[in-house]
């Protein structure tokens, strides 16, 4: 409990401080992807509505707020109804962890890692669910392919930061940033940085990892159905979470907010637009590996590799005591 | 000025050996085997690429058939070809020793061989009381889709065929349309009506049977699912169906319906002057631009003996390798596309965007110039087309090898494409397979070196070919074409000859304006050709050539009118789409993306 006002008043500015933040950030990089693709792909992308194209951003949910709210008949239509309301959720209540900068976050949990994976693995029942729902044979193979891919990758997901908790010997990701004054963590778990990484993508649906939607083979694979602001939520909820995993491999990899002459909130955002922008051009860049390809590389070498990471970690600190 | 009309010409063919070589080696051969009575169809007037054409009684059809296909020496591996002719309104059919059996209807069959680079036609006369004729489908497994197609627009019924249904028409059509009864035009008939009962027949037409499709609904273990992926559907380029059958992601069984392009091209020709149907054969398959004009008035031009200057023929051979780069590249990136790659797509769409600014210039068109002209092309090239073109040669082999790190090495889609969808050359023989499609299974057979046509045989360049078989090597095998074609283009561009881009023959279409100005003579051919359209001497003509996707070629009668007795088009996507189930059973559906993208078709081009 907040023991002054002036400290509720700073809690309630953090929440709805960060919620929009993020909503809007997440709306935001709708055209930041856009743009950027454009540019890497010798074309301009959207820029007409407003300077650069910006108010792309608000004629594009203008347009999905307005249009029908179609429900198929078919549908388990509570359920349909629920599934993206999921996504959203999960994502933003993942926000809730991230420490931005000394005192801009919402919590400090000592289980802050452990309530991001809870957040992450809720997403895929939104996936799953809405899928499932549908009553579409596309939908129903994508969803498929996204329970696949989430059991597979989270695995090995939760145990490529496990040297990142021994090293910084807590779950609590203020912690950890703070474990990195003398280096960050990206050079001792350079195996993990990149299995998180990986994991981070998958985790998120995006090339080459979205396999799930892969509309050259299943239309639109989880979300075929889905219009309107259904759909939309779909949307944002697939940029906040890159936005998510992008912030946390700051916080974990990064050194967070941490670095010389900027203010940290400057630091951490732009190491996390870095991120993102990693993200997007690896979406430029990379073909979709096969349904059963990117299960054997999962189960075949990253959990093994993030075996490998945990054991070479662990027997170091044993090692210098 | 000397402005005499230039009279037809037909010189003797240089591939004329080949085809008497096969008649003495069927004179001979046969002998053994008594019982086959074919008679060889005389040549008249000699046509320059000789066409052998051979009638068979239809008691004997399949056994020679199948001696064609395995028993002679040198054999015809390949069904390059099968339709109909509806013959019941024919005046023409040949004169004294050369006139042909009594027909109603006669089917054509079309075999190609590559060791004696030959095509001949095997014709057979069909009754209108008895319409109908054993399948081949024992002897050439790619006969199925065309006897279909034949069932659907002539009527003539197969016997032994494993599935005789519609192939082009809806399923609920009445009549048979390449039949000359049978209306051409919407207008020739009563107005359409959809009543509520008509529509619910239509309706119940279109549900889906796995049974009519020759799937089953379960297995031993397991209930199939069944996934209809198209017509409309991102990655199957164009209006084109796949009834899957699958057993959680892999695939037991793939049904390609065709049809949703279909409109009717070849019952167009029968009403469109010889030169109003040109800009026809753009949209046959339409992302080869002037490629399609070319076997049509090859064809029309051996028939009427034209003689193409040099000029035209290099012109020609530069604006086809130019298409032949547009298309390629079009392939190239969809084909990443499909596997999951998402910007190669748009660098090739710039490169090919700069193509359409040289065939702008040049044609004035773009995707669709219809820039040929029988006798010639419509113009000659304009001031500065030597920089334009120059400038795209030298800019495109940097971006290829740049595609080549970025596509061609990709491991990922290395892995999503190696192995798989692999046939070996017997296969695509069987399959009726040409074009790169054939060169990728390792056979060297390019018919630009094998049958040169308006001069390939002046030109230098290879003719690229890999061993797998598989969609990773199709790929290959035209990324190396792509390279092949720019070479020819460059020897265009430094031996570009000089002459008129179009013949002085009276049949040219249409003639030369300023000879117009000079006598009466060239004044009436001008109006004439321009107004009813040119009258083409009677006879049947064919001229493959090698078009970016395949072998493709129009076979033609003319009757001695201003339009097409009958046209048929042959195209490649059409049997190549037909191997699809053989490829990919036991695999997935994103295997069955990368063999769809892979193949290279244009749907237009299928269904016509």
């Amino acid at each position: 409990m907040p023991a002054t006002t002036g400290e509720a008043v700073h809690l309630v500015l953090n929440i709805f401080g960060i919620l929009l933040a993020a909503v809007v950030a997440a709306a935001l990089l709708t055209w930041v992807e856009r743009r950027l693709l454009g540019f890497w792909q010798d074309r301009p992308g959207p820029n007409r509505v407003g300077p650069f194209g910006l108010l792309q951003v608000v004629a594009d949910m203008l347009k999905l707020f307005f249009k029908e709210d179609f429900l198929p008949r078919f549908a388990d239509i509570p359920v349909f109804v629920l599934a993206p309301v999921i996504v959203m959720a999960a994502m933003l209540l993942g926000f809730a962890v991230i420490p931005f900068a000394p005192h801009i976050g919402v919590i400090d949990l000592n289980i802050g890692l452990l309530f991001f994976f809870a957040m992450s693995a809720m997403a895929v029942y939104s996936v799953v669910l809405g899928a499932y729902a549908s009553n579409n044979k596309y939908a129903l193979l994508g969803g498929l392919r996204a329970a696949a891919q989430t059991v597979s990758y989270e695995v090995f997901m939760g145990l490529s930061l496990m040297g990142v908790v021994m090293l910084a010997g807590s779950f609590d990701l203020r912690t950890i940033v703070l474990a990195q004054r003398d280096g960050w963590f990206i050079l001792p778990q350079f195996l993990g940085f990149a299995i998180f990484l990986i994991a981070g993508i998958a985790e998120s649906h995006r090339l080459p990892f979205d396999l799930p939607e892969a509309e050259h083979e299943l239309t639109a694979g989880f979300h075929t159905e889905y219009s309107g602001m259904k759909f939309g939520m779909f949307f944002v909820g697939e940029y906040l979470s890159i936005l998510l995993i992008s912030s946390l491999i700051t916080t974990l990899f990064l050194g967070g907010w941490l670095g010389p002459w900027l203010p940290p909130l400057v630091w951490f955002l732009l190491k996390m637009s870095l991120l993102v922008a990693l993200f997007i051009l690896l979406r430029g860049a990379l073909p979709r590996p096969r349904y059963d390809q990117l299960m054997s590389f999962g189960w075949k070498w990253m959990l093994p590799l993030a075996l490998l990471n945990l054991l070479v970690t662990g027997g170091l600190l044993l090692w210098r005591g | 000025m000397h402005s005499a009309i230039a009279r037809s010409q037909f010189p003797p063919s240089a591939y004329a050996d080949a085809a008497k070589a096969f008649i003495h080696d069927l004179a001979q051969e046969c002998k053994a085997q008594p019982e086959l009575h074919y008679w060889l169809q005389p040549d008249t007037r000699q046509l320059p690429t000789a066409f052998p054409t051979l009638w068979i009684g239809i008691a004997h059809l399949l056994p020679f058939l199948r001696w064609l296909k395995s028993g002679i020496s040198r054999p015809f591996p390949m069904l390059y070809d099968l339709s109909a002719i509806d013959e019941r309104r024919r005046q023409h059919r040949g004169e004294r020793e050369a006139q042909q059996p009594e027909s109603d209807f006669t089917l054509v069959y079309q075999l190609l061989s590559f060791e004696r680079d030959l095509f001949i036609v095997v014709k057979v006369a069909l009754s209108e009381a008895h319409l109908s004729a054993p399948s081949a489908t024992p002897v050439w497994r790619c006969a199925n889709w065309y006897e279909r197609e034949v069932w659907d627009l002539f009527g003539i019924n197969f016997i032994g065929h494993p599935h005789l249904t519609r192939i082009m028409m809806p399923l609920t059509w009445q009549g048979h349309p390449l039949r000359k009864e049978h209306h051409a035009r919407a207008t020739e008939v009563d107005p359409f009506t959809l009543s509520a009962h008509k529509q619910q027949e239509e309706q119940e037409a279109l549900r889906f049977r796995p049974e009519e499709w020759g799937m089953s609904r379960a297995g031993d273990a397991s209930e199939f699912m069944f996934l209809n992926l198209g017509p409309n559907h991102p990655s199957v380029h164009g209006v084109f169906r796949v009834a899957l059958q699958l057993d959680g992601e892999r695939i037991v069984d793939a049904v390609p319906d065709i049809g949703y392009h279909h409109r009717g091209a070849e019952k167009m020709a029968e009403r469109q002057a010889w030169h109003t149907y040109l800009p026809y054969t753009d949209r046959v398959d339409y992302l080869g631009g002037v490629l399609n004009n070319l076997p049509y008035v090859l064809a029309l031009e051996q028939l009427a003996g034209i003689q193409v200057p040099e000029r035209a023929q290099v012109i020609r051979v530069m604006l086809c390798e130019l298409f032949r780069i547009s298309s390629h590249l079009v392939f190239y990136g969809t084909f990443a596309q499909d596997v999951g790659q998402m910007s190669p797509v748009f660098y090739m769409f710039e490169d090919r965007e700069k193509l359409f600014g040289i065939i702008e210039a040049i044609t004035g068109g773009r995707m669709h110039p219809a820039w040929f002209r029988i006798g010639g092309v419509a113009q000659d090239l304009p001031d500065g087309w030597e920089k334009l073109v120059r400038n795209f040669v030298d800019y495109l082999p940097a971006r290829l090898r740049e595609y080549d790190g970025m596509v061609l090495k990709n491991r990922i889609l290395q892995q999503r494409t190696r192995g798989i969808g692999a046939y070996d050359t017997r296969d695509a023989m069987e399959w009726g397979v040409t074009g790169p499609a054939l060169r990728a299974t390792g056979l060297e057979w390019d018919l630009r070196k094998r049958r040169p046509y308006s001069g390939y045989d002046q030109f230098e360049f290879d003719i690229p070919t890999f061993d797998g078989g598989d969609s990773f090597d199709r790929c290959r095998v035209r990324v190396e074409e792509i390279r092949q074609s720019l070479r020819i283009i460059r020897q265009c561009l430094d031996n570009m000859p000089a002459g008129h881009y179009k013949s002085d023959h009276p049949l040219t279409t249409p003639p030369r304006k300023p000879r117009t100005m000079e006598d009466i003579e060239t004044l009436i051919q001008h109006f004439l050709n321009n107004s009813w359209g040119p009258v083409m001497p009677t006879g049947e003509t064919c001229a493959p050539i090698e078009a970016s996707k395949g072998l493709n070629s129009y076979q033609m009668i003319s009757d001695g009118g201003t339009s097409a007795y009958r046209n048929r088009i042959r195209t490649p996507s059409f049997p190549h789409l037909q191997m699809i189930p053989q490829l990919c059973g036991g695999l997935f559906v994103s295997d069955l993306i990368a063999i769809i993208a892979s193949i290279d078709f244009v749907m237009a081009d299928v269904d016509r």
